[in-house]
């Protein structure tokens, strides 16, 4: 730092700096008596702003006793913060807030709207001291206006990526659900497919699918597609692209239970039906494998 | 390198060993063309089972051989298309649409006897 301030003045930019520093200086005196001030009414601006909390209807997950301490540690860093202009604590203090408070169904606008809330009664009780010295205030807002905003930003921010995270780890979580090949008869399998497919469930399908096709020598595989309500159209693609991949496997593919949107769907990108064997329901389609496979099935009299 | 064909009754199997350069295939559908009426054979079975990649040449000339030997007057049934290349021909629009496949040679041999029944 100090290096970098002499190469600047020996390169003749000297003034900005000197200013620069100065102002710097000058603010962070005047964050160390806003904290001195935030400090000294610790009690009443954290009743304060607890109340405003009540009073918006926000954290409504939560009880009276609880937002009151997380009220008390959040006033505790965000003091912290903008008394050292480091916000490493604060995040993490962010993050294992937002890992508390996101199962209990808190919602990032509560989460947003507490810290700018927070933002507001500070500065409402930055009026209220410096109403007397117009100056003076617009100096304490210029040096408390960038930390909290900063600080706000860095509380959201910490709430949305813990938020992101939860949702990364659900979609590992079903994407593990793996959807079994099932061999119901010799040379006969079927694999039910249940819920959402995106493009990357549907790979992994169709190569469970394919490798189902050789282990098991199968001639004939039935796709149930009852589970699925909707797919794009590039699943619905892929799902074509599975039938013919089996094909060449030597397979049959007969795919039951398309739901009329999945059909729409398949019309609409103009899929070739003479390579789609569809049936309307699962037994249907297990009724026509055994048909193509030679099985006939009849009551014990 | 030259792809063995094998006679098999009234049939003929060609196995691929290794990868093949497009002059080898070439070659393969000229030797099957020609032997499937000088062995008057009634069927083809062209195994695949090496073959980690099957190109869009080397699909062309696969349903080449099989329109050649239709008009030959004898069927074609191409065995032992590996999962991973199936998928990726598919991918890249070559599905042998008109050519019967079979998962490996017992597979494809069953194909040709249930059709010919008088051949065994």
């Amino acid at each position: 730092m100090q290096k970098a301030k002499s190469a600047t003045t020996e390169l003749g930019v000297p003034t900005s700096y000197a200013a620069d520093l100065e102002r710097s200086e000058r603010t962070s005196e005047l964050l160390r008596e806003l904290v001195a001030h935030l400090r000294q009414n610790r009690t009443l601006l954290r009743e304060e702003w607890v109340a405003r909390i009540s009073e918006a209807r926000l954290l409504t997950a939560m009880t009276q006793e609880e937002i009151f301490n997380e009220a008390t540690s959040v006033y505790d860093s965000y003091v912290a913060a903008l008394e050292t202009g480091t916000f490493e604590a604060l995040q993490a203090y962010a993050r294992n807030l937002s890992e508390r408070i996101i199962p209990r169904g808190v919602e990032t606008h509560e989460v947003v709207g507490i810290v700018l809330l927070l933002r507001d009664v500070l500065a409402r009780s930055l009026f209220a001291k410096y109403q007397t010295d117009f100056k003076k205030l617009n100096q304490i807002l210029d040096a408390y206006e960038p930390a909290a905003n900063r600080i706000a930003n860095t509380v959201a921010v910490g709430f949305v990526q813990e938020r992101e995270r939860v949702i990364r780890q659900q979609q590992e979580a079903i994407r593990e659900l793996s959807t079994p090949v099932l061999q119901v008869r010799e040379r006969l399998l079927i694999l039910p497919i249940i819920g959402v497919i995106d493009p990357q469930r549907a790979r992994q399908l169709t190569e469970q699918l394919l490798r189902g096709i050789r282990t098991n020598r199968a001639k004939v595989v039935v796709i149930d597609i009852t589970g699925v309500a909707a797919m794009d159209a590039t699943v619905a693609n892929h799902l074509v692209q599975t039938v013919e991949a089996s094909r060449l496997l030597g397979a049959t593919v007969i795919v039951t239970g398309l739901s009329p949107e999945i059909a729409q769907t398949l019309v609409t990108i103009g899929v070739d039906l003479g390579k789609m064997n569809t049936v309307g329901d699962l037994q249907g389609g297990i009724e026509q494998a055994e048909r193509l496979l030679g099985y006939k099935v009849v009551p014990v009299t | 390198m030259e792809v063995p064909i094998l006679k098999q009754g009234l049939f003929l199997i060609a196995t691929i060993q290794a990868a093949l350069s497009d002059a080898d295939l070439v070659q393969l559908r000229s030797a099957l063309v020609h032997q499937v009426v000088r062995c008057r054979s009634l069927g083809v079975i062209v195994d695949v089972t090496a073959m980690d990649v099957l190109d869009s040449f080397a699909s062309r000339t696969l349903l080449e051989i099989s329109h050649m030997i239709r008009l030959r007057g004898a069927d074609t049934v191409i065995v032992g298309i590996q999962p991973e290349v199936a998928f990726a021909m598919v991918q890249l629009g070559l599905t042998l649409e008109d050519i019967p496949t079979a998962l490996d040679l017992e597979e494809g041999l069953a194909y040709l006897q249930q059709k010919f029944p008088s051949a065994h």
